[in-house]
């Protein structure tokens, strides 16, 4: 290994530039772009999608595709230019000292080889270890990111494992060489956060075991900083602001990340009194670049005739740690200046009460093995098990949880997509439990409508976006003809903040916030009592994020309509939500004003999931609580309590009757109520999770 | 596994007697029986004829009573002929066999496949030879197709848009789309003539004693197969299928080597080599073996133009004949024996399925 030692840096990227070349023109997708790991070091690299971050850790494997290019620059490795290694070397040094951790565990295991073979196959290759050894070996490492039962999993095949086992095994199968540098992309952005944590805290463990150093690639600045001991942000496809976390968090010094932290909802941002400055504008596509700094046109700070001529260069913030930022300004900028007022908007007060449910259930009954199975058995999984609330108008009520509560599930029969079980929803007093939505009437159906997950899929792609609104007033039969129809769609565009032009174009020409958009326009189009937004903006990029979240909150406060809000992030949620309803294996364990669930006493599963959520703040401390294992199956639930699998109070609660009892819903004075066991002298004792340091 | 296989072979009864009762009504419309009516008789026979003959035969009954006759669980008819003598569906065979006994039951349940009118003899024993004569035909075009067709179709998605994937997929564009009957004149033109093509060339360099390098007739490989005499017709309907199967493993392998699994073992170091046969492969192969299954029925009974082409007679070319010449029997039992391949290869196609790929076992 040449003349390299422990001091030097064990990843030198020097101007690295990167172009993927189509047949109309050459894209850059990383231009000029420095960075430095040390041994040991976690290096983290922020940016939204589509700045550059993954092709820069592709582009360190050396593993472009036939498009893809390195146009200029070095990457060295232990003090070689990997640049200008053979396929043989790198072959050499992929997998045994770079190794890599994707961002979709399923889909980056080979579904038809055991993990097994997967796992022994790189010591074998590398270190021409036996057959018999490289499994024995693939054993230890199984028991190292703690997976139970190890022999059981070496020997199953990838999609036999939930989620976050595929995500461990990902993770043994690149420390199977004891890699000096793990290349880290959006390891977790695929998983729930309760299952993320205990990955993060594996990996941030491992990593000290192992004096590995780390490129961890994340949009969640939340999760760098539980994670990192240096940054990088990434803004179309340059880096404009490096340095240690901590300085790069509380003294930034390039306005896109400053524009970034403004746009996340951290704790004390408020709806009402502190909304999200969202970043103006859209990202740049490659080819459309500006001139001059790039971030410019969307940037408070712009000059004109100095910003936008040529290229700007990375330079030292001075008495900073290796801290360099790309702008003109920084030393003229006013860092410590407050954000300028935005609006501020009164409260709205909840009115009449809309949507009743008592005692909802929705059950499935699957059967066990459609194939190969013994047939006639069938299993009943409990989707939904006395669901009780009501949501009142132009009120928030967040529904919170990780996938497989049930909170989809209640969504659907909500919207007549399936008839519950048992138990009453009432829609202003009218009871439709059991009317399929092809049986409701329109009246019911444009009252009830919904916002969905991924705007990608939702809209038809061979359809313009303003005939795809016009379709929806014709479905719930607004409007007289097709002019005053088409009058109608271009209000909407106008509500949800769109180009009217835009109503001509397909939906591959649109971004995803502007998508996001459209199908908003379409759930407000028969004037929707009751929006259900599952998920709304988890699909898109932070900067657009903030922006679709103040525009559903816009024409909430304008319409009076009650919002249902389904979503696992508990920041968005902590920042529009009124009301707060947790939800685990079917059950709503805990319920009331967001103010109650983020404080305590908690649940103990909001408790953890509190803990679990990271927060890209410095200023919060936050209590550590990893659950172990994995949510468990709807279809198995365990008996009793549904969380007392992973629950850490469990052993307060005398007489185990955890395990056996369904625990009574209590209900504090406030009408905060907990499905809990534990006594009021026990959640009395119970601390606050987040804590903000006085400033 | 036993379950399910019950299951199965249950849902393929039913289906295998839904697909025999519509080709029995197809097969015994009115014209189609007072056409046999004229065949057997005379040409020239009035209507009123025609019928009493129909009737005399058993064929003016109703049809679903025939179909269970057919099938053997209805009891055959009995009739008088015009010489008083007795007759009946189960009758026919012990004509002049004194004292035998005579079953009441003589469908295909009991084995009795009826009688070939055109053959004039049982239609049991001409299945018997017609689908050996064509398994030893699909059988070897089977052991060559498969093979290079996998081969073709991995080496040309392995790297796709690579120079050898373009030129081993304008092969097989080519192939499939060359059908049997221009490939085999072409071959039997290069190959198999004494006049033109190869043997000719061949002949007058002295590297081959007879007239032609391989035989253009088949006729001989009914009693026993040699190289000479059953290469062309292989091949000919080898280059016709081993296109189609190519474009679909080339088409499945080029997904799977863009898969993210496929990025995951090369940045763990595995060579090119073993990533395609370790890791790709298997994941490949899944989408082509439907598609081979599927090709079984196919070859069953289109190879009818090659059977033809070289005079092999086979399997195709007795359904032609049976078809041509309006014999009920021998359609029905062609018929049954089609239905029952095509189930079987569909049965043996889901549980092959199911063992490469892991992910149906349990889900």
């Amino acid at each position: 290994m040449s003349d390299w030692d422990p001091s030097q840096p064990i990843l030198e990227i020097e101007n690295l530039s990167i172009s993927f070349f189509t047949r109309l023109r050459e894209i850059p997708a990383v231009m000029d772009f420095s960075c430095t790991v040390m041994p040991g070091e976690a290096m983290g690299l922020v940016g939204e999608s589509g700045c550059g971050k993954s092709t820069v850790a592709l582009g360190v494997m050396q593993d472009l595709g036939r498009n893809g290019r390195i146009v200029g620059g070095r990457i060295k490795f232990k003090g070689r230019d990997l640049n200008l290694m053979s396929d043989a070397e790198l072959r050499q040094i992929r997998g045994s000292e770079i190794a890599m951790i994707y961002q979709e565990p399923m889909a980056s295991l080979n579904p038809a080889m055991k993990i097994g073979a997967q796992l022994a196959e790189v010591p074998m290759i590398h270190q021409g270890m036996a057959k018999k050894a490289a499994w024995a070996l693939a054993r230890q490492i199984v028991e190292d990111v703690r997976l139970p039962d190890p022999d059981r999993i070496l020997k199953s095949y990838p999609h036999q494992l939930s989620g976050g086992q595929q995500q461990r095994i990902v993770i043994a199968m690149a420390l199977m060489s004891k890699p000096a540098l793990l290349i880290l992309d959006e390891p977790t952005t695929a998983l729930d956060v309760t299952v993320e944590a205990g990955i993060v805290d594996l990996v941030k463990e491992l990593g000290r075991k192992y004096g590995t150093s780390m490129l961890f690639i994340s949009h969640n600045l939340g999760l760098i900083l539980d994670t990192c001991d240096r940054l990088c942000v990434m803004y179309s496809g340059e880096a404009v602001e490096t340095g240690s976390v901590r300085e790069v968090f509380d003294k930034m010094r390039h306005p896109y990340t400053q524009a970034l932290f403004r746009s996340i909802p951290l704790p004390g941002a408020d709806k009402n009194a502190r909304p999200l400055i969202a970043i103006p504008g859209n990202f740049p596509l490659p080819h459309e670049r500006p001139e001059g700094c790039n971030f410019g046109p969307r940037c408070d700070y712009f000059q004109a005739g100095r910003c936008d001529r040529g290229a700007i260069p990375m330079e030292e913030v001075p008495h900073g740690d290796r801290h360099e930022s790309r702008c003109l300004r920084f030393a003229e900028i006013d860092w410590a200046a407050p954000p300028a007022a935005g609006k501020t908007y009164q409260k709205a007060e909840p009115g009449e009460v809309v949507l009743r449910m008592d005692d909802l259930r929705k059950y499935y009954e699957v059967s066990a093995n459609a194939l190969f199975g013994r047939s006639g058995e069938t299993k009943v999984v409990k989707a939904n098990e006395t669901l009780t609330f009501e949501a009142r108008e132009s009120e928030t009520l967040a529904i919170v949880g990780e996938s497989g509560c049930g909170k989809s599930t209640f969504a659907k029969v909500l919207m007549g997509l399936e008839t519950a079980t048992a138990g009453r929803v009432r829609l202003y007093g009218e009871e439709i439990q059991d009317t399929p939505i092809e049986k409701r009437n329109t009246n019911t159906v444009s009252s009830v409508q919904m916002v969905f997950q991924n705007p990608f899929d939702t809209l038809n792609p061979s359809m313009t976006v303003g005939r795809q609104i016009i379709r929806a007033l014709e479905v719930f039969g607004e409007g007289k003809s097709d002019r005053e129809r088409r009058e109608k769609m271009l209000d909407l565009m106008d509500l949800v903040k769109l180009p009217r032009e835009f109503a001509d174009r397909m939906p591959r020409q649109l971004s995803g916030g502007q998508k996001q958009r459209v199908g908003i326009a379409r759930a407000f189009a028969g004037g929707a009592k009751i929006v259900v937004a599952d998920e709304p903006v988890s699909a898109l990029d932070v900067s657009v994020q903030a922006a679709v979240t103040d525009l559903l909150m816009e024409i909430q406060r304008r319409e009076k309509t009650t919002l249902l809000f389904i979503s696992h992030d508990l920041s968005i949620v902590r920042y529009l939500a009124d009301r707060v309803m947790v939800m685990y294996l079917g059950h709503v364990v805990e319920m009331g004003t967001t103010d109650e669930v983020f404080a305590p006493p908690y649940h103990p599963y909001t408790e953890a999931l509190l803990s679990a959520v990271p927060i890209a703040d410095t200023r919060v401390k936050k209590k550590r609580i990893v659950l172990d294992g994995d949510i468990p199956s709807a279809v198995n639930p365990p008996p009793g309590c549904p969380f007392q699998t992973r629950c850490r109070w469990k052993s307060q609660v005398p007489g185990g009757i955890c395990e056996t009892e369904v625990p009574p819903i209590k209900k504090l004075p406030s009408g905060h109520q907990i499905k809990c066991h534990l006594t009021e002298d026990d959640f009395a004792t119970m601390e606050p999770v987040i804590e903000i340091a006085a400033e | 596994m036993l379950k399910f296989l019950a299951r199965r072979l249950v849902t393929m009864l039913l289906t295998a007697l839904c697909l025999t009762f519509i080709v029995f009504a197809l097969t015994n419309l009115q014209p189609n029986l007072e056409k046999l009516a004229k065949q057997q008789a005379s040409v020239r026979m009035s209507d009123a004829q025609v019928t009493s003959w129909l009737a005399r035969h058993g064929y003016a009954r109703p049809l679903l009573q025939r179909y269970g006759e057919w099938l053997g669980v209805l009891p055959g008819w009995t009739g008088k002929n015009a010489d008083g003598k007795p007759t009946g569906r189960c009758l026919s065979h012990y004509e002049g066999v004194k004292g035998a006994k005579i079953p009441t039951y003589c469908g295909i349940l009991q084995g009795d496949w009826g009688y070939s009118t055109v053959f004039r003899e049982g239609v049991g024993g001409i299945l018997a030879t017609r689908l050996t004569a064509t398994g030893w035909l699909m059988l070897w075009v089977l052991i060559v197709m498969i093979p290079t067709s996998l081969i073709m179709g991995v080496l040309a998605g392995m790297r796709e848009g690579s120079r050898l994937d373009r030129s081993l997929s304008v092969a097989s564009i080519a192939s499939t789309s060359t059908p049997e009957y221009v490939s085999g004149v072409v071959l039997i033109v290069l190959f198999g003539s004494s006049f033109t093509g190869l043997s000719l060339l061949f002949k007058q360099w002295g590297l081959i004693s007879g007239g032609v390098i391989l035989k253009g007739n088949a006729t001989s490989a009914m009693s026993h197969i040699t190289f000479d005499n059953f290469a062309l017709p292989v091949l000919t309907i080898s280059i016709y299928g081993v296109g189609y199967i190519a474009r679909m493993t080339r088409a499945s392998m080029t997904e799977v080597m863009t898969a993210q699994y496929i990025r995951t073992a090369r940045l763990k170091g595995v060579s090119f080599r073993n990533v395609v046969l370790r890791h790709a492969l298997r994941n490949a192969l899944i989408a082509p073996f439907t598609v081979i299954m599927l090709q079984i029925p196919w070859l069953l009974n289109g190879v009818v133009v090659t059977e033809t082409l070289f005079s092999y007679k086979g399997f195709g070319w007795t359904l032609v004949q049976a078809a041509s010449n309006n014999d009920i029997e021998l359609l029905m039992g062609c018929s049954v024996v089609a239905v029952i391949v095509v189930l079987l290869t569909q049965l043996i196609s889901d549980i092959g399925y199911v063992y490469l790929n892991p992910r149906i076992r349990i889900s």
